[in-house]
C-alpha cells in the first residue's frame, strides 16, 4: 500500500475507471501528454490511448457540452476544467442540459458525467485563479456537488461521481493536493456520495467545513484541545445533496456550531447549513451558529491572498464568541 | 452547381529571417530607418525585462508569469501602430503592446507580483488590464468598438487572442458581432503554435486561423509574426480601415512560442527541443537588427550601449516594484463598488479589526 496525496488519488481513482470501465473517458485541456496542469492525469494518456483521454480544443462550453452527448448516449465522460475560474462558460450547458436533460425526459435520458475542477485560493496562482464558487453549482437543481478533503475520499468519492448515473461537479482544493500523503489501497471502493465525513469526534462545539478549510479546522480544533474545548470536525464533502443528520446530531450533542468556508459570506454554502439549523435544529442550540468565511469582495490577488481567507486565528475567536455566548 | 463564393487567405513577410527585404516594393516602413530602429529598440527592451522577471519569478520576488518571448514584434507591431485614443484589449503576455500604450515596466511586474495596483497603470486609463480568461477581450474590444460606432468617434479597438483562444467561443461571437455591425475593431491572432500543452493542429482543422475571420465576413490575413515590418503593415492597414468605418479585420501572426508557456508550465515535458532551436533561428530581433545593419544605421557598439539602457531601465523598474507597499487589507473592499455598501462596510470593519488583533 503505498502513501500518495490528494491529486494522486485523484489520479488512481480516474486509473482504476479508465481501466475497468471502456466507457469512462477523460477530457480537458492539456490533460494528455502534459498530464493536466497539476498533474491529475500524469501517465494516463499514455498508459490508456488518445481514445480514453483527450486533449480538447481550448473552449470551456464545448468541453461541457461534447461530455454532455457523450453521457446521454451511454459513454461516462470525465470532464476536466482546468481551473473554477474557466468553468463558467460552461455552466450554460450544465444548467441547460446536463442538471436537467433526466427530468425534461422523465427519466429517459441521464447524463452520468463528472466535471473535474481544481479550485480555491492560498497558492500564489494569478488572477482568477483563486476563488471559490461552489455555492454557485450547489444551487443548481439536478447536479451533485462534491469536494474530497483527503487522499482516501478524493479516491472514494471520484469513483463514486464517475459510477453515479448523474451528473456530479467535483470540485478538487488545489492547495491541500499535495499537502500531505495518506496511505490509500487502489481496491476499487467506493465512498457514499451523501454524506458527511466525521473527521474528529468532540463534546463542545461543531465545526463544519469542506475542501482545503479542513485543514485550518482540523489546526482551530488541536488548539481548543488544549484550551480544554472539545470539538467535533465535520467535513461535509457532499454540499449537495447536503447530509444535515450528520451535522444536526452532532449539534444535538455540543449545542454550538461553527460553519468555515473559503468561499464568500452572502449565499455562500454555510448559509444552507445555518439555515437548516435554525429549521431543525434550533432548540439544540446554546448559542447562535457563526460563520467563519471568505469575504464578500473578490478574491484578492496573492499579496494579500492570505488576508482574504479564513484562518486558523478566525476560526478560534469564532469558536471562543460561541463559547461566551452560552 | 455554381460556385457562390470563394475565399483565399494571403500571407505576408517582408523581411525573412536573415533580414532580407523578400519584394522590391517593400512598404513604406521599410524605408523610414528611424522608426524602425525606434521599434527594434522596444522590442529588445521587452526582451531585456521578460528576462528579468522569469529571473525574479526563479528567485521567489514574482508570482507566476507568463514570457513574451519570441511575440516582440506582434507585440510592438501592435501597440506602435495605435492612437492614444485607440483602446488596447490584451490577453496576458504583450508586454510589448502594453510598453507601447505607456505602461510602466515595474506596473507589469506589479501585476504578476500579486497586486492589484498594476492594473491601475500609467497607460490610457480607456485601455483595458491584462485579461486571464481566454478569449473574453475579444467580447471587450467589440463592445468598445460599438461604443465607439454609435458615439461616432474615429477610435478603434484592438484585441488580441492566442491559436487556443480562437477555438473559443468568446472570440468567434466577437468576430461576428464585428462582422454583423460593422465595427472599428481588429482581432490579432497571436498563433504561437502552442496552447499550453496542445499543439496547432489540434486546436482546429481549419487550414489557418485568419480564416476564421472570413466566415464573419472580415477581410482576414495571415502573416509572419516575426517580420515586424509585416506585422505593422497589416496593422496600419487594419487600422485605417477601421478608423474609415469600412470595419473590423483579423491578422493571424504567425511565430512561436519560444518559453515555456508560464513560469508554472515545464514545456520540455510535451514539445521537443529541435522544434525550439529551428523557431529560434525565426525569432524577430535577430531579422530587424541584421535588416537595420545592411542598411548601415546600427552597429555592435550601438548594441551593447542599447543592451546596457534596458537593463538599467530594468533594474530601476524592478527597484520601482519591490518598493510597491503591500496592499493593506481595506484595499479589497474600497474597490468593490462606487460606494461601499453596508454590508460591505460591516465586513471591513471585521476585516480591520481581526487583523489589528
Ligand atoms: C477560459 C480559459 N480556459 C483555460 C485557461 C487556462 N489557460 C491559460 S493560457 C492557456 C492556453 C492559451 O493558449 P493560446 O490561446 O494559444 O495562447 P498562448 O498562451 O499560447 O499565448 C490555457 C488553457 C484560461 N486562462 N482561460
Ligand atoms: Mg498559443
Amino acid at each position: 500500500m503505498a502513501e500518495i496525496t490528494l491529486v494522486e488519488a485523484v489520479s488512481m481513482a480516474l486509473a482504476h475507471e479508465i481501466a475497468h470501465d471502456p466507457d469512462v473517458v477523460i477530457l480537458g485541456e492539456d490533460v494528455g501528454i502534459n498530464g493536466g496542469v497539476f498533474r491529475a492525469t500524469a501517465g494516463l494518456q499514455q498508459r490508456f490511448g488518445d481514445d480514453r483521454v483527450i486533449d480538447t480544443p481550448l473552449a470551456e462550453a464545448m468541453i461541457a457540452g461534447i461530455a454532455i452527448g457523450m453521457a446521454t448516449q451511454g459513454m461516462k465522460p470525465v470532464a476536466e476544467a482546468q481551473f473554477m475560474g474557466f468553468i463558467y462558460p460552461m455552466i450554460d450547458q450544465i444548467i441547460c442540459h446536463a442538471a436537467r436533460l433526466r427530468n425534461r425526459t422523465r427519466g429517459r435520458m441521464s447524463v452520468p458525467m463528472v466535471l473535474r475542477a481544481p479550485y480555491g485560493g492560498g497558492i500564489h496562482a494569478p488572477e482568477h485563479h483563486s476563488e471559490s464558487t461552489e455555492a454557485l453549482f450547489a444551487h443548481m437543481p439536478g447536479v451533485r456537488v462534491v469536494i474530497p478533503s483527503s487522499p482516501s475520499r478524493a479516491y472514494g468519492l471520484l469513483l463514486a461521481a464517475i459510477r453515479n448515473p448523474d451528473p456530479v461537479i467535483f470540485l478538487e482544493p488545489k492547495r491541500i493536493y499535495r499537502l500531505y500523503k495518506e496511505e490509500v489501497t487502489d481496491d476499487g471502493e467506493d465512498l457514499p456520495l451523501d454524506m458527511c465525513f466525521v473527521l474528529r469526534d468532540g463534546g463542545d462545539v461543531t465545526l463544519v467545513t469542506w475542501g482545503a478549510m479542513t485543514k485550518e479546522t482540523l489546526e482551530a480544533a488541536d488548539a481548543l484541545t488544549e484550551q480544554g474545548i472539545s470539538a467535533e470536525v465535520i467535513d461535509v464533502a457532499t454540499i449537495k445533496p447536503l447530509d444535515m443528520d450528520t451535522i444536526l446530531e452532532s449539534v444535538k450533542k455540543t449545542g454550538r456550531c461553527v460553519i468555515i468556508h473559503e468561499a464568500a459570506r452572502t449565499c455562500g454554502v454555510g448559509a444552507e447549513i445555518a439555515a437548516q439549523l435554525a429549521e431543525k435544529g434550533l432548540y439544540d442550540l446554546h448559542a447562535p451558529v457563526q460563520r467563519v468565511t471568505g469575504y464578500d469582495t473578490i478574491m484578492p490577488l496573492y499579496k494579500i491572498e492570505k488576508k482574504y481567507m479564513p484562518s486558523t486565528a478566525r476560526i478560534l475567536k469564532a469558536v471562543n464568541d460561541v463559547m461566551e455566548m452560552s | 452547381m455554381k460556385t457562390i463564393a470563394s475565399f483565399e487567405i494571403k500571407y505576408y513577410q517582408f523581411l525573412d529571417e536573415h533580414g532580407k527585404p523578400v519584394i522590391e516594393n517593400m512598404p513604406a516602413l521599410a524605408s523610414d530607418l528611424d522608426q524602425l530602429t525606434q521599434l527594434y529598440k522596444t522590442m529588445t527592451q521587452v526582451r531585456i525585462f521578460d528576462d528579468k522577471a522569469i529571473k525574479l519569478q526563479r528567485t521567489g520576488k514574482l508570482g507566476t508569469y507568463a514570457s513574451s518571448l519570441g511575440h516582440e514584434a506582434i507585440h510592438v507591431g501592435m501597440g506602435s501602430a495605435m492612437k492614444h485614443e485607440d483602446v488596447l484589449a490584451p490577453m496576458y503576455r504583450e508586454y510589448g503592446a502594453m510598453m507601447c500604450r505607456g505602461v510602466k515596466m515595474s506596473e507589469i511586474l506589479t501585476y504578476w507580483g500579486g497586486n492589484e495596483e498594476g492594473s491601475n497603470f500609467s497607460g490610457p486609463a480607456h485601455d483595458y488590464p491584462i485579461c486571464v480568461p481566454i478569449a473574453t477581450q475579444c467580447m471587450l474590444a467589440s463592445g468598445s468598438a460599438m461604443a465607439f460606432k454609435l458615439r461616432k468617434q474615429p477610435r478603434v479597438a484592438v484585441t488580441i487572442v492566442g491559436d487556443g483562444g480562437s477555438s473559443k467561443g468568446d472570440f468567434l461571437e466577437a468576430l461576428n458581432a464585428a462582422g454583423a455591425w460593422q465595427l472599428p475593431v481588429v482581432f490579432v491572432i497571436a498563433n504561437n503554435q502552442w496552447a499550453i500543452s496542445v499543439p496547432r493542429k489540434k486546436q482546429s482543422g481549419a487550414q489557418t486561423l485568419a480564416q476564421k475571420g472570413l466566415a464573419a465576413g472580415l477581410p482576414s490575413v495571415q502573416v509572419d509574426g516575426n517580420d515586424i515590418v509585416a506585422v505593422r503593415w497589416a496593422m496600419d492597414t487594419a487600422i485605417k480601415r477601421a478608423r474609415e468605418g469600412k470595419g473590423a479585420s483579423v491578422i493571424e501572426c504567425i511565430t512561436y512560442r519560444l518559453s515555456d508557456h508560464t513560469t508554472a508550465d515545464d514545456a520540455s515535458r510535451y514539445r521537443p527541443t529541435d522544434e525550439v532551436e529551428d523557431a529560434w533561428k525565426l525569432e524577430p530581433l535577430i531579422r530587424l537588427k541584421a535588416y537595420l545593419k545592411d542598411q548601415g544605421v546600427w552597429s555592435d557598439d550601438q548594441q551593447t550601449e542599447l543592451e546596457t539602457e534596458c537593463a538599467s531601465a530594468v533594474e530601476d523598474a524592478v527597484t520601482e516594484y519591490m518598493n510597491t507597499p503591500i496592499p493593506a487589507i481595506t484595499e479589497m473592499f474600497d474597490h468593490m463598488y462606487d460606494e461601499l455598501p453596508h454590508d460591505l462596510a460591516q465586513q471591513r470593519a471585521f476585516a480591520l479589526e481581526t487583523e489589528n488583533g
